[in-house]
This record gives structure tokens, C-alpha cells and sequence, in this order.
């Protein structure tokens, strides 16, 4: 194949990687960027949210779509869930302590994956696309379903920019995020709003979850990957600033596709992880980041 | 590797002679003087948990249906006989440690089961510090490449290197010539690389392309265009979670237009459904099987036993829920180790851990295995000089949403000079 | 009397571990050892987390370094044992101090990041380099390799007692660095890296030197691990095997000498427990690590050490 449509293949499948990476990231950097906390669980929600898409793929009868449609809505709800009480249970008697949450995390983490483990299996198992097409360009053919992931993804970005910037929820968020103490004195729930964020933050990996597994497919141990590269895209892109994980997710995404196309894969993998270290020496607070955070 | 004389591999004469012997091992009386009613413990180092996890449950349940049929039958030498499992997390660390656990703490006579190399490669030195049997199911190469130690042995299943010179003639005289090879970029790929590309050139084909493959990799689409548009045979070998993705991209990639022709290691889609939504562009490749999932027509009876003893359906899904896809090319190894232990254990007339070294000196004297109920994937030559056994593999293609077998190779096509002999080796 | 009492207590835990050589069960004693062997990983990695407050999730690019230069010396150019504790912990402390000079311009979560990705080149140029690294299957270490001096290093008792040897001088060097100037000015940085800058010391060679020594411990633990348990493997080398210390010094204690033992010692036992009475052993051990934490958030050590034990280092 030539260069050109080679370069273009590894731009679409580089867009993709993007678009879910994003999101997955958006939802660390909400709990990261409002509450401080490092999530090591949270590619375990990520695989929870693929999981449970699978259970509703097997008691959803009727058409791949519908069962598909109610993935999107339900596993979010139910991972959203089940982080809350995580909070409530855990992390808020720990008093949102870096160190310690850590701990608890992965200890969360432990707890999920075997769960999975138990109730699901060892096995990966795929779940249906909910449309299936191939666009048929002149050098290769290409899963339509991937391109409407990105589109997806797209807008669901959107929507939680939106509400972050136009609605009181929003704006509850951001006032917790800029100062706790002063948003307490304000008469805000801050127990409320952090068991919020730490839903949300969950929600959103488990809509990511939904959309990649039709192309995936559901694993137990799935979580670890994007747990790495989500944190590396708040950080990349700057604490707190979603526009800044927008563009890492983009960064981090394309460089890959791009730099494998000149490399051995390997070696492409290796200059680009310490392409994105040397981002980060240069500039310590991220594309995106206020200095002297 | 190269340069060594042949003479060192059975020959067919050999073959015969040691398969007889196996034969009169197995006629030896059953019930030898026991020392001690005492059971006979063997460990099993499990991947319950890890990447390795759907192979685990499966060692499990296989190897737990041989040791039914072993103690209904008697035993060995008259005791009970019984297996305590240890999850070794997948993690060669883990590895070294559940061999030590087995052995020192819960007094097991010896220990096997694995089957990711780097697992068993982490946990060998410390079976031969401990001076324990250790009894692989891996299929890896490092048995009789001579990096492990004479405590180590595979009796229950061939070696990569084997199986993929086993290949060569069929893929080279019915699929094509120029080959592409598409692998994971770690040393079980490159096994794959090294031994078929040398393979396929002795038989006058050629590798036009090698494709290693990241192993953090999730996504496969942008690694095709490197695919030469004069590649005749695709020869894929991926695994972990993501090949059902890798075989589904592939299909994307070439839709429904010309494609090279599909060459892969069942090792992709072991535990997965053939079937798989998404796999339709699998109908009509060529798999590598160690032990045809789908029941044969010509299956032969202890074929049938075996499959009912584990609790394997026609199609190679558990019995109680055909959503559940054995590991059944690699699993018979624990159902065959597990006699093997029997004969070894009964011709040394093995009374207790002192006796240990006898046991490999009874295995390392085998020379082969006749197909039966107790190797119901077929006859085996045993290499006692590299601990090694090489069996006949089986070549099978996707029809009707089966895999049905076309070929089967012949002993010899898996016969390499030996590159150790363990048996000059201290204990 | 504040002092004696300290170090008597680091004595006793050595005088314990010297007991334990004499009457521990085979199985406890292996154990035993390569928990020492990864206390010295972990009480490297408290040096840099734990005293001075760098928070990598990188150090396994250390414990690597020590494990493959210990390995591939003696497996491709007939080291021994002698040369390999060198090469390793010459090789961890290099690459610490070569890495502290990029990653130390970040600080906090960019420093967690950054000594990440360090990590995970280098866990992928053990892939890359599989020609002579067999990648992820790893190599054997010869037994040659594993003879210091006369010592055979596969021999239960001799093993034992050198990881000890190492263990204590490991532990000692430790507690003289806690209780010297040096360990104090490291201290300073992390509580409040502004007003040690204005008291005259340099924040960026202070954190250097702490990465340096974490760097030290590391690699001389990484090569103590491949010469001892005869096998070097990526996986040695992966992203776990950074998290790990971390756990076993968050379990333990973070700035606390020995609480990088304890936690250690603490998380084997718990795995090996869980792992004995259930097959979802995963469940036991999750919930062990969020009880722990609820109930000792500073860590074992470190919460005894709010309780009353102020005299703890």
C-alpha cells in the first residue's frame, strides 16, 4: 500500500483510539481534577462497564441495536452507582487522603476485578455492534461502527462540557473544585457533590466501555490499558482542564498511528512513550495547565 | 541448532520399540506392594487468575476428570491418589513461589500443570533447587532448548518448535507459497517467526513479511497495509484477549473482496466461539490444532471417553452451557501428564519424596506413548535426552461454522536434531 | 535513650530474622528471604516516596535495571554473582540519576507521569530487545552466575543468610540516613520544599541524591532477586512492579525504617492466605488492603507512630 492512504488508515484508527481515550480521560480528570484523588480503580469501572454490556447483550432479546441502546443507558447507571458507594463507604472515611485512597483503590480494584472473574468468567466475549457496515474506500475497507464511535464520543463530550459550563451542577463542581472549604461555606454538600463527581467520573468510563466493546470485546483484565493512558492524558493535558484532555487524548492517540508508520511497532511504542515523558519535562504543567498549580 | 547429526532423534525403528515398552509399562502389575496406603499428592501450578485464566479452568477441570478415572481404577501402586491446585496469578514470581508452597508446605510428591512460558521459565530453577519433578503442559520451546534443568520435563505435549515445523509442508503444497506472518513481539512470537521461516524455506516456500505486533497492542487495523499485496498465505498467531478484535479488523480490512489465504494457531481463538459474531471471515481458513475441538467423524473411542470424562460436548463447549468453549487443543496435556506420572511412578516403584529422582529416571526411559485411553490425543514419541514429546498435529479448516480436520502430519515432519541431553546432567 | 530505644528495635527485628534462619519451616524460610529481597526494593523506594515525598510510578525501571544487568551479565558474559550485585546496583543507581535529571524538573502528579512512561520504554526495550532478553519468557540465570565467591547463591541456607547480609546493611544504611542531617534535609523538601530552599538547600540536588540512593537499593535488590531465584523476566519489569513498592510502603508505613518490611512481609502473607482458603482469593485481599486503610490510613507504623510510638523513624 502507498504512504498516503497507509498514513490515513493509521489517522482513522489513531482517531478512534482518541475519541474513547477521551472519554475514558474525561472522567478521570473530573474525580482527579474536583477531588484529587488517584482513581487506580477506575479502569476497573471501565471493564465493568464492557462487562455488564455483555450480560445486557445476553438478556436484551431482539435486534443488536436494542439491546445496544439499553447498554448505553443502564451500564453507566449501574457502575455510576456502585462508585458512589464506593465513596461513601470508603473513600469519604478516608477523608480523600492521596495516599491512603490510593490504597483503597486498589484495593477496590482487587475486589471488582475478581468479581468480574467469578460472575463473568476468564474468557473474552464480544458483543454485537449495533450497526453493521464497512465503508469501502479505494485502498481498504474500514468498520463503519468505528466511525460512529467517534461520533459518539464526540457528543457526549458535548454534553458533559455543557452541563459543566451551564448548568448549576456545573457550576457546584467547579466551586468545589476551586476551593472545598469556601464552596462548604456556601451551604454546598460537598459529601453530595464528591459522591456525585466519583459517579460521574465512573459513568463516563463505562460509556467509553459501551461504545468499544462491539470492536473489543469484554475481558476482566481489559481495565489496565486505559487506566494508564487516561491518567497520562489528564496529566499530559493539563489538571482540570477538559479541553486539555480533549487535545492529549488527540496527541497521545494520533502520535502513535503516526510514528508506527515510520517505525518498527515496537520501537514506534517506545519513542512515543518517551515522546510524551519529554512533553511533560518541558512543560511539567501539562498543554493545558495553569503554571504553579 | 544447525550442523548436528540426526542420528541423536528416534528413528521409526525406535519409535516402535518404545512404544511397546510403553505398552508392557502399562501392563506391569497395578497393585506393587504399596509401602503406605498414604494418598500420592501432586500439586498443580493453576492460572486461576491472570491473563492465563481461561486455559486454567480448563487444566483444572481436565486434569480433576483424569484423577477420577485414575483413582477408579486404582490409584497408583494401590494409593489414592490426589491433586491440591495453586493459582500462580499468570506471574512467573507467583510461579516460583506456588512451586515452593506445593512442594515444602503441603508435601507434595511432585508438582505440574503449567502452561505460560514465562511462568514455567520463572518457577524451573527453583523445582530443581528443590529437587521436585516439575511436569510442564506449555507447549513452549524451552524444555528442549536445554535452558531448563533436568527436574523439568513435557511428556504431555508437543513443543512450539515441533508443531510449527509441522506446518511447513501442508501450508507450502496447498496454501501458497509467500507467506506473511503476523505475531505478538514477544518471545512466543518469535518462536513462531524463527521456526516457521526456517521451516518453510527447507520446503522451498518463503516469508515475505514479518509483522511483530506490540503485545500492549488493542487495535490491529494499521498494521495490515503492511500485508504485500503478493502474500499468498496469512500466518496469524495472536493471543490474549484482543485476537477476536485482530481476526475481525482482518476481515474489515479485506471485506468480502480477494484475500490472501488464512493460516493460524487455534492458540488465537482457544475458549472462544468459532461462531463469534463478528468471525464470519474465518469460514474457510486453515487452524493448527494440537487436539480437534469439534469431534472427528473418525474420533476414536477413548476420544469419545475422554471428551465425556471432562465434560466436553460435540462441539467442544462444556457440557452444561455451550456458551463455554474449551482450551481443547492444549488441555489433554494435563489428562496425559497425569498417566505418564502413573506409568513413571509405578516402574520406579515410587514410596515417597526420597524417591523423587527415580521418577524422572523412569520418564527420562519412555520412549513413546500409545494412543489410548490414557493419551486419547494419539501416540507420542518421548525424547528422554530433552524431556520432550512429539505427537501428531492436526490441520483443520472452517466449514459450516466447524472445524473440520483436513491433514494430519506425520511423526517425522516434527522431529528436530536435539539440541540437549538433560540426562547427562546432575540431579 | 531515644536513640538506643530505635535502634534496639532495628536490632531486635535483625536478631529476629537471624532466629528465624535457625528454626523457620522450609517453606516460611524461602519466603522469608525473598521478602527481605523485596523489603531492600521497597525501603529504596520509601527513600525517594516515603522521606522525600517523589511519588514515581517508575521505580521498576530500577528494580529492572539491577535484575537485567545481574542477568544478561551472567548469561551471556559468564559474570558472577560478585560482579552482578555490583552491575546491578551500579545500574539502578545510574539510571535513577539519569532519569532524576529529566523527571526532577516536574513535581507532584507530572513526576508520577513522567517516571511512568520512563518505565514503560524501558519495560518495552526489554520486548525489543528479545534477542537477548527472551522478552517476556526471561532467562534462566546459570548456576555459575549465582556463585559469590564460594557461595552458592541456589543453596537454601546460603541464600538465606545473604539476603540477611544485604537486608541488614540495606536496613542500617537506612536508619543512619533517617536520623542523619542528610535524611532530615530530605524530610525538609517534602514538608515544604519552599522554606528549605530559602534556608539555603537545594531542592533539585537534595531530591537527586534521594533518587539516586532509591535508585542504588533498587537495582542492588533487582540483581539480588535474579542471582538468588535464578530468572530475570519482563514482567519483573512492568508497570506492577512499580506499584507494588508503593503498596508494600503505604502498608507498611511511608517514613518509617522498617515499614517497608512490614508491609512486604504483610501483602505476601495476605496473598498466600487468601489464595489457601478461597478460590476467589482476589475478594480476601481487596478487602484486606480498604480495611487496613480505614482503620491505619497512615499505614501500620505510621498510624502507631501518631498513636504514641513518636519515637519511631
Amino acid at each position: 500500500m502507498d504512504f498516503g492512504p497507509f498514513l490515513l488508515l493509521a489517522l482513522m484508527e489513531g482517531l478512534v483510539t482518541a475519541a474513547v481515550l477521551a472519554l475514558t480521560a474525561s472522567g478521570l480528570s473530573l474525580v482527579f481534577g474536583i477531588m484529587r484523588v488517584v482513581n487506580v480503580a477506575h479502569g476497573a469501572f471501565f471493564m465493568l462497564g464492557a462487562v455488564l454490556a455483555w450480560f445486557v447483550s445476553q438478556w436484551v432479546p431482539g435486534p443488536a441495536a436494542l439491546s445496544f441502546a439499553v447498554a448505553i443507558v443502564l451500564c453507566p447507571l449501574i457502575v455510576g452507582a456502585i462508585a458512589a458507594a464506593a465513596d461513601t463507604a470508603v473513600l469519604k472515611r478516608l477523608n480523600y487522603e492521596p495516599e491512603a485512597t490510593i490504597v483503597a483503590t486498589i484495593g477496590l480494584l482487587y475486589i471488582l476485578e475478581q468479581a468480574a472473574l467469578s460472575v463473568f468468567g476468564p474468557d473474552a466475549r464480544p458483543v454485537p455492534a449495533p450497526l453493521n457496515f464497512r465503508i469501502q474506500l479505494p485502498w481498504f475497507g474500514y468498520s463503519g461502527y468505528k466511525l460512529a464511535v467517534v461520533v459518539a464520543a464526540a457528543l457526549v463530550l458535548l454534553a458533559v462540557w455543557l452541563i459543566l459550563r451551564h448548568t448549576r451542577a456545573g457550576l457546584i463542581m467547579r466551586a468545589t473544585q476551586i476551593d472545598r472549604d469556601t464552596a462548604r461555606a456556601f451551604g454546598i454538600n460537598v459529601d453530595k457533590v464528591y459522591a456525585g463527581v466519583f459517579a460521574m467520573g465512573a459513568g463516563l468510563a463505562a460509556i467509553a466501555a459501551v461504545l468499544i466493546v462491539p470492536i473489543q470485546q469484554a475481558h476482566y483484565l481489559m481495565g489496565g490499558d486505559p487506566l494508564l493512558l487516561s491518567f497520562i492524558v489528564v496529566i499530559i493535558g493539563g489538571l482540570g482542564s477538559l479541553r486539555g484532555t480533549l487535545v492529549a487524548a488527540l496527541v497521545i492517540g494520533l502520535s502513535d498511528g503516526v510514528i508506527s508508520t515510520f517505525f518498527a511497532p515496537t520501537l514506534a511504542k517506545i519513542v512515543a512513550t518517551l515522546a510524551v515523558a519529554l512533553i511533560l519535562v518541558l512543560r511539567p504543567q501539562g498543554l493545558f495547565g495553569k503554571r504553579a498549580a | 541448532m544447525t550442523g548436528r547429526p540426526f542420528t541423536t532423534t528416534p528413528t521409526r525403528r525406535t519409535i516402535l520399540k518404545g512404544m511397546a515398552g510403553a505398552g508392557a509399562l502399562a501392563a506391569v502389575p497395578r497393585f506393587v506392594q504399596a509401602q503406605s496406603s498414604e494418598p500420592i499428592r501432586i500439586g498443580f501450578q493453576l492460572h486461576r487468575t491472570g491473563i492465563g485464566a481461561s486455559y486454567g479452568r480448563w487444566y483444572e477441570r481436565t486434569a480433576s476428570a483424569a484423577l477420577k478415572v485414575l483413582n477408579e481404577a486404582g490409584g497408583i501402586n494401590g494409593r489414592p491418589v490426589e491433586i491440591l491446585f495453586e493459582d500462580d496469578g499468570t506471574d512467573p514470581k507467583r510461579g516460583a513461589e506456588v512451586v515452593e508452597k506445593l512442594t515444602t508446605q503441603s508435601n507434595c510428591d511432585l508438582v505440574m500443570g503449567t502452561l505460560f512460558s514465562h511462568v514455567v521459565i520463572g518457577s524451573a530453577p527453583r523445582a530443581g533447587e528443590l529437587k521436585v519433578p516439575y511436569l510442564v503442559c506449555s507447549e513452549g520451546h524451552h524444555v528442549a532448548s536445554g535452558m531448563l534443568n533436568r527436574w523439568t520435563l513435557q511428556p504431555g505435549i508437543t513443543d512450539v518448535k515441533s508443531q510449527v515445523q509441522g506446518m511447513a509442508p501442508f501450508v507450502s503444497s496447498n496454501l501458497g507459497k509467500k507467506v506473511t506472518m503476523i505475531f505478538p513481539d514477544f518471545a512466543f512470537g518469535h518462536d513462531h517467526r524463527d521456526f516457521f521461516t526456517a521451516a518453510m524455506a527447507a520446503q522451498g516456500g518463503e516469508v515475505i513479511q514479518q509483522i511483530a505486533i506490540p503485545p500492549t497492542e488493542t487495535s490491529f487495523t494499521r498494521y495490515f497495509p503492511q500485508i504485500p499485496s503478493d502474500t499468498e498465505v496469512i500466518y496469524h498467531v495472536m493471543v490474549g484477549p484482543a485476537v477476536l478484535t485482530f481476526v475481525k479488523e482482518l476481515g474489515e480490512f479485506y471485506g468480502s473482496g480477494a484475500r490472501p489465504q488464512l493460516f493460524g494457531f487455534i492458540d488465537s481463538l482457544e475458549a472462544v466461539d468459532i461462531n463469534s459474531p463478528g468471525l464470519e471471515f474465518l469460514d474457510g481458513s486453515h487452524f493448527w490444532e494440537g487436539h480437534p475441538r469439534y469431534k472427528q467423524a473418525d474420533a476414536s473411542e477413548h476420544e469419545t471417553f475422554y471428551r465425556d470424562a471432562v465434560g466436553v460436548d460435540d462441539n467442544g463447549a462444556s457440557v452444561s452451557d455451550p456458551a463455554d468453549i474449551a482450551t481443547y487443543a492444549h488441555m489433554f496435556s494435563t489428562w496425559e501428564t497425569l498417566f505418564v506420572i502413573k506409568h513413571a511412578m509405578e516402574a520406579a516403584g515410587y514410596t515417597g519424596p526420597a524417591d523423587r529422582q527415580k521418577i524422572v529416571e523412569a520418564i527420562e526411559a519412555m520412549t513413546g506413548f500409545e494412543e489410548g485411553q490414557a493419551h486419547p490425543q494419539g501416540p507420542k514419541v518421548f525424547n528422554g535426552k530433552t524431556h520432550q514429546a512429539f505427537g501428531l498435529q492436526s490441520i483443520t479448516k472452517v466449514e459450516g461454522g466447524k472445524l473440520v480436520r483436513v491433514h494430519q502430519t506425520s511423526m517425522e515432519d516434527g522431529f528436530y536434531p536435539d539440541e540437549v541431553d538433560y540426562t547427562t546432567m546432575s540431579f | 535513650m531515644k536513640l538506643d530505644r530505635a535502634l534496639l528495635l532495628h536490632l531486635g527485628l535483625l536478631a529476629a530474622l537471624l532466629a528465624f534462619h535457625v528454626a523457620a519451616p522450609a517453606y516460611h524460610h524461602t519466603n522469608i528471604a525473598r521478602i527481605m529481597v523485596l523489603a531492600i526494593y521497597a525501603m529504596g523506594y520509601n527513600i525517594a516516596f516515603g522521606y522525600t515525598g517523589l511519588l514515581s510510578l517508575g521505580h521498576a525501571l530500577f528494580f529492572g535495571a539491577g535484575l537485567y544487568a545481574a542477568g544478561l551479565l551472567a548469561y551471556h558474559a559468564d559474570g558472577t554473582a560478585a560482579t552482578g550485585l555490583i552491575a546491578g546496583l551500579a545500574a539502578g543507581g545510574l539510571v535513577a540519576f539519569a532519569l532524576g535529571l529529566f523527571a526532577l524538573r516536574t513535581a507532584g502528579v507530572a513526576f508520577m507521569i513522567v517516571t511512568l512512561m520512563f518505565a514503560q520504554a524501558g519495560y518495552l526495550t526489554v520486548l525489543y530487545f528479545g534477542s537477548y532478553t527472551r522478552g517476556d519468557e526471561g532467562i534462566v540465570i546459570p548456576k555459575a552466575g549465582r556463585m559469590l565467591g564460594s557461595l552458592d547463591l541456589s543453596d537454601d541456607n546460603t541464600r538465606y543468610l545473604v539476603a540477611f547480609a544485604l537486608f541488614a546493611v540495606a536496613l542500617l544504611v537506612n536508619l543512619w540516613l533517617a536520623r542523619s542531617p542528610r535524611g532530615r534535609i530530605m524530610v525538609a523538601m517534602r514538608e515544604n520544599e519552599e522554606r528549605s530552599r530559602m534556608l539555603g538547600y537545594n531542592p533539585f540536588t537534595v531530591k537527586l541524591a534521594a533518587l539516586t540512593i532509591s535508585g542504588l537499593y533498587s537495582g542492588l535488590s533487582g540483581a539480588a532477586y535474579a542471582l538468588m531465584f535464578g530468572y530475570a523476566g519482563a514482567s519483573l519489569a512492568s508497570v506492577q512492579y512499580s506499584i507494588l513498592p508503593l503498596l508494600y510502603v503505604l502498608l507498611g508505613g511511608a517514613g518509617t525504617v522498617i515499614g517497608p518490611f512490614l508491609g512486604a512481609l504483610l501483602m505476601f502473607y495476605l496473598i498466600d492466605y487468601a489464595s489457601s482458603v478461597t478460590d476467589a482469593h482476589q475478594f480476601v485481599t481487596g478487602a484486606a488492603l480498604v480495611l487496613l486503610i480505614l482503620f491505619a490510613p497512615k499505614g501500620i507504623l505510621g498510624t502507631l507512630r501518631e498513636r504514641g510510638l513518636r519515637w519511631l523513624p
